[in-house]
């Protein structure tokens, strides 16, 4: 307890060249990158969910509003979900105007952010490919195109002969069962160390004065004056969370908990348009870099990049069927290795190294649900399916710009639960592997 | 992989089936306000435990049945027997 207590009165050192080399000669030992601390009565906001998006909320909220007296708990350690089991993918080529608006920002974040948080975040700027196999898809992606360059995203839609020049090693000939036709081409999208973003944020935040409680788990969101049992449900607002390790009083709780929300929802009776589907993922043996970008392909369900060691890392579409079990199928491996093969036959040799998935929290119109619920001091910040870890830093600005000022900002305000009230859906069809 | 017990073709692998997601009774068009009916369309309760749920068994006996799922945990009971209307949609 004493080495924490020495730390807290101390800036947290500086990540450079010149601190490795000075730490390295004095054999000096790097101190913990967040402190764990007792859990305290009340607080002026806790986020529920550990993951990037929590955390980035929590760093926005001390950061941006000045809001510091916060904690962040989750009931395994931070990065535990999603955070850590996506494939990293970060891009803005949306099909829906609010979309890409939303996006956008986030990649700018991205791209700012090892300066932002003083940690390196390999942010690599490589490019993505997202391949058309059929004349529907080709129109689709002309439409994103054009949607893209109106609000100023660099995206456009390229040939067979062009998408060869740029990954040699995909198939463009017409023998596959689906030829690729053509592709549209965004070159600011890219991958980003997930792992990084959770620590990054994490330390950020830690050194504001917000707390990060692992191993904490919320039993129940304490309410009073809704419609429901004990106060909960419409109408109603926010008085504390029961965790077990004690109760908090607080006035705002901030739902970031992917696959698990509508559980947390549950508790102050608020009911989410949202279904908990696993999404599996792949990661090959390590081979020297080929393949320069990131490829997608919708109609395939399947996308593709190398990471920095040579693994090939393969993602998919979300399981069929909702469970919040993340066993791994042999479908999923057979299936996968198919469709990669027809975009890359060369590679029919490589193995698999391990699979592994996550949950996601699928809306019906593949778009996310953030801001305010008739329960008054309960945000959500869920929904984010396939496509939390892109928009995690824009979320997190967002969302603690909401509980800051009490208003919804204009960028989130499409995306309101009450949308499904009005029947305004978002339909966000350039979410990931999506078919269309 | 979920072995459904199909209640005419007996266990079947999952990918032979549609999963038909949450079952909920349909509101009564005629009399639903917009709310009511945006709720049934849109709003899940998604538990982590006992759910009853909708399957169609698209490459066997092509019906729609309802039987209970654990989500957690994946395991079936209550599948319904050849002939029973549970549900509304067998």
């Amino acid at each position: 307890m004493t080495g924490i207590g020495r730390r807290l009165r101390r800036r947290p050192p500086k990540y450079s060249a010149a601190a490795l080399a000075w730490r390295g000669m004095r054999g000096d030992y790097w101190p913990r990158i967040w402190r764990d601390t007792e859990l305290k009565s009340s607080y002026d906001a806790v986020v529920i969910g550990g993951g990037v998006h929590g955390l980035a909320t929590a760093y926005y909220l001390a950061r941006n509003h000045g809001i510091t007296n916060v904690a962040v708990v989750d009931k395994a350690y931070l990065g535990s979900g999603a955070s850590g089991r996506n494939t990293a993918i970060v891009r803005a080529n949306y099909l829906t105007p609010e979309g890409v608006a939303f996006y956008d920002r986030s990649l700018q974040l991205y791209n700012s952010m090892a300066l932002d948080l003083n940690i390196n975040v390999m942010m690599s700027e490589r490019g993505h490919l997202t391949l058309a196999h059929n004349d529907s898809s080709l129109r689709t992606m002309n439409w994103r195109a054009e949607v893209n360059k109106l609000q100023g995203v660099n995206s456009c839609v390229i040939g067979p002969d062009e998408i060869k020049k740029i990954a040699p090693a995909l198939d463009t000939s017409s023998h596959p069962r689906y030829p690729i036709l053509g592709a549209l081409y965004h070159p600011p999208g890219g991958v980003v160390r997930h792992d990084a973003v959770v620590w990054g944020y994490a330390r950020a935040a830690d050194y504001m004065g917000v707390e990060m409680h692992q191993k904490t788990e919320v039993l129940d969101i304490l309410c009073e004056g809704g419609d429901g049992p004990d106060g909960k449900g419409p109408g109603g607002k926010v008085v504390g969370v029961r965790t077990n390790r004690g109760d908090i009083s607080t006035p705002v709780v901030v739902n970031c908990t992917a696959g698990w929300a509508g559980l947390i929802s549950a508790m102050a009776g608020v009911r989410l348009p949202i279904t908990t589907h696993p999404l599996q993922a792949a990661v090959t043996e390590p081979v020297k870099v080929f393949l320069p970008t990131v490829v997608v392909s919708g109609s395939l369900h399947v996308y593709i990049s190398q990471t920095d060691r040579g693994e090939l890392v393969f993602g998919a579409a979300v399981d069929a069927v909702a469970t919040y079990s993340i066993r791994g199928s042999l479908e999923f491996t057979e299936e996968l290795a198919g469709h990669v093969l027809e975009l890359m036959p060369g590679i029919s040799r490589m193995r698999l190294l391990r699979q592994w998935s996550g949950l996601c929290d699928m809306t019906p119109d593949y778009s996310p649900v953030m801001g305010f619920t008739p329960v008054d001091g309960f945000l959500v910040d869920v929904g984010w399916g396939t496509y939390g870890f892109k928009a995690a830093p824009v979320s997190g600005e967002q969302m603690a710009e909401a509980v800051a000022t009490g208003r919804t900002p204009k960028l989130i305000a499409p995306f309101a639960l009450s949308r499904f009230d009005s029947g305004e859906l978002v339909g966000e069809k350039g979410a990931a592997s999506v078919g269309h | 992989m979920l072995l459904v017990p199909c209640p005419n073709c007996g266990p079947r692998n999952s990918a032979d089936l549609r999963y038909g997601g949450e079952s909920h009774a349909r509101p009564d068009p005629a009399t639903a306000t917009p709310q009511q009916w945006r709720g049934y369309l849109y709003l899940r309760d998604n538990p982590a435990g006992w759910l009853w749920e909708t399957w169609y068994c698209r490459s066997g006996c092509r019906r729609w049945f309802t039987l209970e799922r654990n989500t957690a945990t994946n395991e079936f009971r209550n599948p319904p027997i050849p002939g029973d209307k549970r549900g509304g949609k067998a």
